[in-house]
């Protein structure tokens, strides 16, 4: 593990004392695997899996000790108030979290029953395998419509046969297809926020990623918008492990299978609870989740 | 029962606008500085139109203000502020404009009709306006520009790149660099190039000249082009990585095209530094009376057709320079306004 340690001594003089500092005992979740014994074949086939990760922003311990299991083609919410580290927790799925300076990690991500941040392993290749949409959506500006959804291609290289074909797909399964299918040579910047979102989505799509990461994905549009985006995740999900992190309750009860629920008691954020969506809203094990997902805190 | 409403169609004011009244006294407090402005003018020493302008620019905050006296003490100072602004604004236009005007009827003395394709070759300066020409001067000046260029703006970017995106280990040395090289003076730059390609090579060529040029334009559009690239948001670059990019690739396909017209205004102000130095010239490509295309040989110049011109002392010699100053003006408007369509067309994409 030393070579994924990217600030060693911060590493050492932080992790003695984080296991001292802990104070909120851990729930172990339910959907979080208990059987860490099974083989690695078998966890290539259901989705992602994090053991144990912790993650550090120079001294700052942002978040501790993270074992979730995201099963293949389905939907997990993560949810919790501001900075309780959901959002470093996606960008660690992804390998986009090494790119904040003196940033660190410990544990373990697993994805087709290899850790990611193994020594031999290629972050190009994992963000490609590993789609992410942000908050804000952001079209490159240099692109028109149509660019736009295969600048992941141009990005990385790859060559397709049918470029058009692969534009229309991606912007239908982003439910963008039918209001842009006119104008894909004008500028993505000329689209609404919401089409703008959807249209960082198609993006993200056209590399056929297995895994999709979505950053608060609705937190910029408008209800009509976020409808429209809901809908398209859940029709992803037939085809690809989704994790989302969002602020909206509703929202998390509407498009997600599994709810994770984050917390920070002024330390490191940590996992309270992760279990069916339905069972984080109707009875949820942790007093503090019903807190939250009643709107009593957070 | 029924009230009968009488219904007028509204009608459009702009009740934030000055009233015409105000704009009335408004345009007295001008027409009032003025005439004192006069006054003073002649009954002091301040003459001339200078005077007159020196005059009415003290004046005419003070009669605005009376103007707007009964509106409050905000509008009164507001209207100080923008009279003081508007003043100033002038002050500057005068003396930018008094070059041009100058230079264009100077200039168009020496102008003929085969002025800009004929040289020096046969004509010695003093000679009738209606022979010779500035060809050779447009020719080596263009030449040596372009070859600047081309030397400078791949460096000058590759520079700014490597200190915004890359962010290496020796980016504040680079960026300190930059900003030391852009205080050198120009003849240092050109005693710099005479004193290593000149004297390695022999001789003064066209070579020698671009590359002193090269020298002064690169601290211009490594700095121009720093400037641009850090408006390129965080976002985009994230983006773009979590699309599988690595951070050529970024840069390449996603950073430079979004701020291509920013960076071709970084080269043109390198340009326009650089077009009418005259000092390191002196040193490195002297001047030649003859068109030449040869980039081995000495060649000519605007700046030093320009100053070779006037030394003469003669008087058409010096409408000559007068010529040569107004070519090299035209010749940075007209790249000025070529990048600016350029950079346009550009961005409608």
């Amino acid at each position: 593990m030393e070579n994924n340690q990217i600030d060693s001594k911060v590493s050492e003089t932080i992790r003695p004392t984080i296991t001292a500092k802990v104070e909120i005992p851990l729930q172990r979740s339910k959907l979080h695997t208990e059987d860490l014994q099974v083989d690695k074949m078998v966890k290539s086939e259901s989705g992602l899996e994090t053991r144990n990760v912790h993650a550090w922003f120079d001294k700052h311990h942002a978040l501790a000790d993270i074992s979730l299991h995201f099963p293949k083609n389905t939907v997990t919410g993560l949810i919790g108030p501001s900075g309780c580290g959901k959002s470093t927790f996606l960008r660690l799925l992804n390998r986009m979290h090494e790119f904040i300076p003196r940033a660190a990690m410990a544990g373990e991500v697993l994805y087709a029953g290899n850790d990611i941040y193994d020594p031999g392993v290629n972050p190009i290749d994992i963000r490609r395998r590993i789609g992410m949409v942000f908050q804000k959506p952001n079209p490159f500006p240099a692109m028109n419509i149509g660019e736009n959804v295969v600048a992941g291609l141009k990005l990385s290289r790859v060559k397709t046969s049918n470029k058009e074909a692969l534009i229309e797909e991606c912007l239908t399964r982003a439910g963008l297809w039918k209001e842009v299918k006119d104008r894909l040579g004008s500028a993505g910047g000329s689209l609404s926020g919401g089409q703008q979102q959807r249209l960082c989505i198609a993006r993200a799509l056209a590399l056929n990623p297995e895994v999709l990461l979505l950053d608060e994905p609705c937190s910029a549009l408008d209800p009509g918008s976020t409808l429209r985006v809901e809908e398209t995740i859940v029709q992803l999900s037939a085809t690809m492990t989704i994790i989302v992190v969002t602020h909206n309750m509703q929202q998390a009860a509407r498009v997600s299978d599994y709810c994770a629920f984050f917390l920070s008691d002024g330390g490191p954020g940590q996992l309270v609870e992760a279990d069916l969506t339905t069972n984080i809203f109707s009875h949820p094990s942790d007093t503090r989740t019903a807190d939250y997902v009643q709107g009593r805190f957070g | 029962m029924s009230v009968v409403i009488e219904t007028m169609p509204p009608v459009p004011t702009q009740p934030w606008r000055n009233s015409k009244a105000q704009g009335m006294r408004n345009f007295l407090a001008i027409v009032l500085a003025l005439i004192c402005g006069g006054v003073i003018n002649r009954v002091t020493g301040l003459s001339g139109f200078l005077g007159l302008f020196v005059g009415t620019a003290f004046l005419f905050p003070v009669f605005v203000a009376f103007a707007n006296i009964n509106r409050g003490a905000n509008v009164v100072v507001d209207r100080i502020a923008s009279a003081v602004i508007a003043v100033a604004f002038i002050a500057v236009t005068i003396p930018w404009l008094s070059i041009f005007i100058t230079v264009f009827r100077k200039g168009s003395e020496a102008f003929h009709s085969s002025y800009l394709t004929d040289d020096m070759r046969i004509t010695p300066s003093g000679d009738d306006l209606q022979y010779g020409g500035i060809a050779h001067a447009i020719v080596g000046t263009m030449l040596m520009v372009l070859v600047a260029t081309v030397i400078s703006v791949p460096f000058g970017i590759i520079a700014a790149i490597y200190i915004v995106e890359v962010k290496g280990r020796f980016a504040s040395l680079i960026r300190f660099l930059v900003q030391a090289m852009s205080g050198v003076p120009s003849i240092v730059a050109g005693l710099f190039v005479y004193s290593t390609v000149v004297t390695f090579f022999g001789g003064f060529s066209a070579w020698a000249g671009a590359i002193a040029l090269s020298i002064l334009m690169l601290p211009t559009v490594a700095r121009t082009s720093e400037e641009v690239l850090k408006l390129v948001s965080v976002d985009l670059r994230t983006s773009s990585s979590a699309l599988g990019a690595t951070q050529a690739r970024t840069v390449f396909t996603i950073v430079i095209p979004t701020v291509a017209s920013g960076l071709i205004t970084a080269a043109v102000l390198g340009v326009a530094r650089v077009v009418g130095e005259t000092a390191p010239l002196i040193l490195t490509s002297s001047y030649f009376v003859a068109t030449s295309r040869n980039l081995n040989e000495p060649i000519a110049s605007l700046p030093i057709y320009i100053f070779s011109s006037l030394g003469l002392g003669d008087q058409n010699a010096t409408a000559r320079a007068w010529g040569g100053a107004m070519v090299l003006l035209g010749l940075v408007f007209f790249l000025f306004l070529l990048t600016r369509l350029f950079s346009s067309r550009i961005k409608r994409k």
